[in-house]
């Protein structure tokens, strides 16, 4: 009897395989962010058309974004597995005070010189993002103390091999080209440079192991681990990603302000954490993605230029991020416990009909 | 056929005695009920046997061959696998991730050295590996966080037996699971059986142990104090055993 029922089971078993695509997108949250995005685009266009709604508002808008983006992609993979990394700001201006350095000494000339920075800087992001990783991962240390520690440090060294005076030694082929050129037509080469890092990233986290033992890690280490997944070398390997972006941060920095920013970067793993947020990446892991981090960072930047565009003062940027920021995870958290008590009440309520039926019937013994 | 057999297990931690001496026996395509008081070390002998915990003292033997599993790793190379009581399921990730989870398909020539998974596969492979078993899974797309208990411990079972060839562990499969959801998932553990599997099944409920076992053994206090047949063998007579009927010096 038991058989029969099984087949008729099987036989419409995966019945809710093919879910709409628009019924899909709306259930992102990232999806959801994209209208937000599209409505403020909107609605600063028709305040302002003339001044808001044209290329070079959306050029440095993008320009704005780009290297939030990069350092974004680490931030974003470091929030799935149910992590935080405030040394990302710091780590971009340790990365990029040596890479200066280096590129000062070697006469501060040419694309030879500006490649061995890129690599330098890469290399010490990529060092700052092993220690993070090796003290979460191995050391058992909170993400959170560790990175706060990693910022202080990087930031204080860096201050300490310059004096606290920022340092040039930018070759000019890398601010012309990177910093101010444009790839083709009116795109600026800084916005390739951080898509190519954006599409990369998302690549990896979509379609690879990695990208999927990442958001296991985040929703249940234990889990991993009982199939035998090394969840701290996972960690290890997820901030060093993080730091190697903001490595590559630091160098695209240098190129566009031509020096180091080493008072200028304070806010920056905040604004990344709240770009990250604030595109549906919850804070509790095993969920994101890179592509809503892009629009949470946009949002920003929209709202900046818009307001200065419409004449509001741009503080009130800081204001309704803000409210965007604890929205976002107030919708995050609704939505969870929303899944916990709908699928608690189902349990519930079948135990409450095995009482009636006489199942459960350890207690009886 | 016998696939496991344990003889004399230790194991303590610290002052407490969890194994004293256990013996345990797995036989192909039978289920193997493994019932006990709390406390009577049931998760410690599934945590030795599948290599999770290491033995002080004694033997285990399996398929007649001495072995020494030091990590599940090593017992799963040997197909055997286990079903702990929180299911170790990543509830953001979907039937096919789970179900690949620690063992993806690679993707083919290049892309797969990269790192690329060969997603259609796991997912043809699963949809195979639920219908095979009739597991009660409506979609393979969701996150199984968003699943019923009943279709997620359907998972963790058709997790283990698409993986598993010789013996799967399940502690306390139904402990959380209504009446249906129970039904199903006693339904499933029959169907894994017959595929020639040794199945022990852990719990605290005797007329489900009696009605889907073949064999049970009863421990007590770090040993196995007692082998049935479950067609022989009735409530009281386990629940005895259980309590303490063949005790030194008990009545």
């Amino acid at each position: 009897m038991s058989t029969e029922t099984h087949v008729n089971r099987a036989s419409d078993l995966f019945d809710t395989e093919k879910v709409p695509l628009l019924r899909r997108l709306s259930r992102i949250q990232a999806a959801q962010i994209v209208l937000v995005l599209v409505g403020l685009l909107i609605f600063f266009s028709i305040m302002s058309p003339d001044a808001f709604f044209t290329v070079f508002t959306f050029r440095s808008i993008i320009m704005n974004t780009a290297i939030f983006a990069v350092l974004g992609v680490g931030a974003t993979l470091v929030i799935i597995t149910a992590g935080i990394d405030l040394s990302v700001g710091a780590v971009l201006v340790f990365s990029s005070v040596i890479a200066a350095k280096v590129m000062e000494n070697l006469g501060a000339e040419g694309w030879a010189t500006a490649f061995v920075g890129t690599l330098v800087a890469i290399a010490c992001g990529a060092a700052w993002g092993f220690i993070n990783g090796f003290l979460v991962g191995r050391a058992k240390v909170p993400a959170f103390i560790v990175t706060l520690g990693t910022l202080g440090m990087a930031l204080g060294l860096s201050q300490v091999l310059t004096g606290g005076i920022d340092v040039s030694g930018v070759p000019e082929v890398l601010v012309d080209t990177v910093g101010f050129g444009n790839a083709f037509s009116e795109v600026p080469t800084i916005v390739v440079v951080s898509a190519i890092v954006v599409i990369i990233g998302s690549i990896v986290l979509h379609r690879t192991k990695f990208g999927m033992y990442t958001y296991a890690v985040g929703s249940n280490p234990e889990a991993c681990r009982r199939v035998g997944i090394k969840v701290d070398r996972q960690l290890m390997f997820v901030y060093m990603i993080a730091g190697a972006c903001a490595g590559i941060g630091g160098i695209l920095s240098l190129a566009l302000y031509q020096q180091t920013t080493i008072g200028g970067q304070s806010m920056t793993a905040l604004t990344v954490i709240a770009g990250v947020v604030i595109g549906g990446t919850s804070l509790f892991g095993g969920v994101g993605s890179i592509f809503g981090t892009v629009i949470g960072l946009l949002i920003p930047a929209v709202l900046q230029t818009g307001f200065v565009i419409i004449g509001v003062e741009s503080y009130w940027q800081g204001v309704v991020i803000g409210i965007f920021l604890i929205g976002a995870v107030y919708v995050d958290g609704a939505r969870r416990t929303k899944a916990q008590r709908g699928s608690g009440r189902k349990t519930k309520h079948l135990q409450v009909g095995g009482v009636h039926v006489g199942a459960s019937p350890e207690r009886e013994n | 056929m016998r696939v496991l057999e344990a003889r004399g297990i230790v194991r303590t931690y610290g002052q407490v005695v969890a194994l004293d001496g256990c013996d345990f026996d797995v036989e192909a395509g039978e289920v193997t009920a493994l019932i006990g008081d709390n406390g009577a070390g049931k998760s410690t002998l599934t945590k030795v046997l599948s290599g999770t915990e290491r033995a002080e003292e004694g033997t285990v033997r399996f398929l007649g061959e001495e072995v020494h599993f030091n990590s599940p790793a090593q017992a799963r190379a040997r197909g055997i696998e286990t079903v702990y009581q929180d299911l170790a399921l990543c509830p953001h990730l979907d039937a096919v991730k789970n179900l690949f989870l620690g063992r993806e398909v690679k993707a083919g020539g290049v892309l797969g050295l990269m790192g690329f998974m060969n997603r259609k596969e796991m997912r043809q492979r699963s949809a195979e590996a639920f219908q095979d078993l009739g597991a009660a899974v409506r979609t393979l797309t969701e996150p199984v966080g968003n699943m019923s208990g009943g279709q997620r411990q359907s998972i963790a079972v058709a997790r283990a037996a698409a993986w598993a060839n010789k013996i799967i562990f399940l502690d306390e499969p139904t402990a959380a699971l209504g009446v249906v959801q129970t039904e199903n998932v006693l339904d499933l553990i029959k169907r894994v059986r017959d595929k020639g599997i040794g199945v022990v099944f852990i719990s605290h409920s005797m007329p489900e142990v009696l009605s889907v076992a073949d064999s049970i053994q009863v421990m007590r206090r770090g040993r196995r104090v007692a082998t049935y047949r479950a067609t022989d063998s009735s409530i009281e007579e386990l629940v005895g055993a259980m309590t303490g009927k063949f005790d030194e010096g008990a009545a």
